[in-house]
């Protein structure tokens, strides 16, 4: 009896959260096609109207531009120095190994406000001018773990004796990482690229800070919400971003998953 | 027929005596490792060490006049400044205990999530969970104004009560206080709170669970005795993955928080913004930096991460 209610209890609490989870999701959904500018009930009529407004609508789509730019930029960096330390890490053993392997994780628990500003310390002593390139740096700091822990993972799983086999055969190290290695970890550099990108392409607290007079779409967004009016376009073009992104999560999530 | 001998990986791969005999290729290795060392050493340098040193430097400088550049006497004066100031450290602990009481909010309401996803969803559970997961995966900014919308004075809420005629006031308390940010970020928080405990559970040997039950435990006993304990690291993690960046949060108080829901992370982004008093900011991201340092410290004394996410 007791096991019985339980077999209840749990999945309806499970789906309860699930609705109180996409409730917000579902309501800017509304919103976007909701034809005041206002949501507020009852709903008078429902319209695409945001949407078509939205391709009229240079600075937002120029915020958006920019943060596309800046997640390109930071995901193929941050990539690129995960693969690296994941090398490092794995595949050598030198002093301040452990040094190293610890400064590119510790942006996992750096508060952002703290790395926000101490950055645009950094940026302003050189009298560096804010820019996207600024926020880009900002952001491959902090996808650096990300990507790291996504390739050291993957590369972890493989026995280093394939790259001696491939050096046996007369490889140098460095054709040994490139034909072996590398082919080996890229759907982990795939996966971790595309994770990159969605922590740049929504990130908001450094970029606050960072950008500037270019600013990336959700420092955009935060600029404009005192604006009511303009309200549903913004939403109009966060609800087309976040399908977006959701479908590069699952693109990355089909890669991680592709075990050799 | 003998399987042919290969030496073991570490010899070769680590420098071993292998390598030592084959000049050519141990300078391969050599250059190569220069050249995949470097970049990321030059880079987390730059842009994490030196950042973090200059802001140390900052917070013993005097007063923000001159040049960012000239040097200064170093002083306390910025220390001694927020030492003084109660308001701070009283921001600072209601900041901490926001999220001691956020990170055990997520946990207790992300526990029956993992356990249900764990022991009685079966074979939809990784459908289940990539369903909860979704909503993480939204933009943060978009969740949290979501809120906002929602719980404004003429917000879905309030609108809503008012057009059913329950209320004739919009409700002004839902929004700007420090409730809507401890609800804001527990909402935000619990699908990530379910990972870990989820991944604790997972590793619970179902066996135990029989041995349990034909010694006559009954379920009750059998959840205390045997899933709680052996889940308590992954209760743990959950925990300090929430209570870490929830400690720095300044982004969702600016949103929903208004000045009442203000944490210390917003005393730290006014001095850099609005008050331009950049020492005064280091010195208190200085005390932020090291309080949360202190606290992974203990989460990594008390936590076993490698065996959890193994």
């Amino acid at each position: 009896m007791n096991a019985r209610r339980n077999s209840i209890l749990l999945p309806a609490y499970y789906f309860s959260l699930i609705v109180l989870l996409y409730l917000p999701i579902a309501l800017l959904f509304l919103f976007s096609v909701n034809s005041s500018a206002f949501l507020s009930f009852p709903i008078k009529q429902l319209t695409f109207d945001w949407y078509q407004k939205l391709f009229a609508a240079d600075a937002v789509l120029r915020s958006a531009r920019n943060s596309l730019v800046v997640a390109l930029g930071s995901s193929a960096a941050a990539t690129i120095l995960g693969t690296m330390v994941s090398i490092l890490m794995l595949r050598y053993k030198f002093r301040g190994q452990n040094i190293l392997v610890a400064l590119a994780v510790l942006p996992l628990i750096v508060p952002y406000v703290v790395l926000g500003v101490a950055l645009l310390l950094l940026f302003s002593v050189l009298h560096i001018d804010r820019s996207l390139l600024t926020v880009g740096v900002a952001h491959t700091v902090v996808a650096l773990p990300y990507t790291l822990l996504i390739i050291a993972s993957r590369l972890a799983g493989f026995d280093a004796s394939i790259e001696e086999a491939a050096m046996d055969l007369g490889a140098d190290y460095p054709t040994t990482l490139r034909r072996v290695v590398l082919p080996l970890i890229f759907p982990a550099m795939v996966s971790a690229w595309l994770t990159a990108f969605t922590v740049s392409f929504d990130e908001f607290a450094l970029a606050l800070f960072l950008a500037g007079t270019q600013p990336t779409f959700p420092v955009y967004l935060f600029s404009q919400l005192r604006f009511a009016n303009r309200l549903p376009i913004m939403i109009a073009l966060a609800v087309l971003l976040m399908i977006g992104t959701l479908m590069l999560v699952f693109i990355a999530e089909r890669f991680r998953r592709r075990e050799a | 027929m003998t399987a042919p001998t290969l030496p073991s990986p570490k010899s070769e791969v680590f420098g071993g005596g292998v390598l030592k005999g084959r000049r050519g290729r141990g300078l391969d290795r050599r250059a190569t490792f220069w050249f995949i060392y470097l970049p990321p050493l030059f880079w987390l340098i730059a842009f994490l060490v030196l950042p973090v040193l200059l802001m140390a430097a900052f917070s013993f400088r005097p007063d923000m006049h001159g040049d960012l550049f000239k040097s200064w006497t170093p002083t306390l004066s910025q220390y001694a400044s927020v030492a003084g100031t109660s308001s701070y450290w009283r921001l600072l602990g209601i900041s901490t205990l926001t999220a001691l009481g956020i990170g055990s909010s997520s946990v207790l309401l992300a526990y029956p999530l993992a356990y249900f996803l764990a022991f009685r969803a079966g074979t939809r559970a990784g459908l289940y969970l990539i369903l909860l997961l979704i909503p993480f995966w939204t933009s943060y900014l978009l969740r949290v104004m979501a809120w906002k919308i929602l719980l404004g004075t003429e917000g879905v809420i309030n609108s809503f009560l008012i057009y059913t005629g329950i209320i004739h006031e919009p409700l002004t308390a839902l929004l700007y206080n420090r409730t809507a940010v401890i609800l804001t970020l527990i909402y935000v928080w619990i699908p990530f709170a379910t990972l870990p405990i989820l991944a604790a559970l997972q590793r619970i040997d179902l066996i135990l669970f029989e041995a349990a039950a034909d010694l006559g435990a009954r379920p009750y006993h059998q959840f205390t005795r045997i899933t709680l304990p052996l889940s308590a690291p992954g209760i743990l993690a959950a925990f300090f993955m929430v209570f870490i960046p929830t400690v720095g949060e300044y982004v969702t108080p600016l949103l929903v928080g208004g000045s009442r829901g203000f944490l210390y992370g917003n005393i730290i982004q006014d001095f850099f913004t609005k008050a331009a008093n950049w020492p005064l900011g280091s010195a208190l991201s200085m005390i932020m930096l090291a309080a949360t340092l202190i606290l992974v410290v203990l989460a990594t004394r008390i936590i076993n991460w490698r065996q959890l996410f193994e």
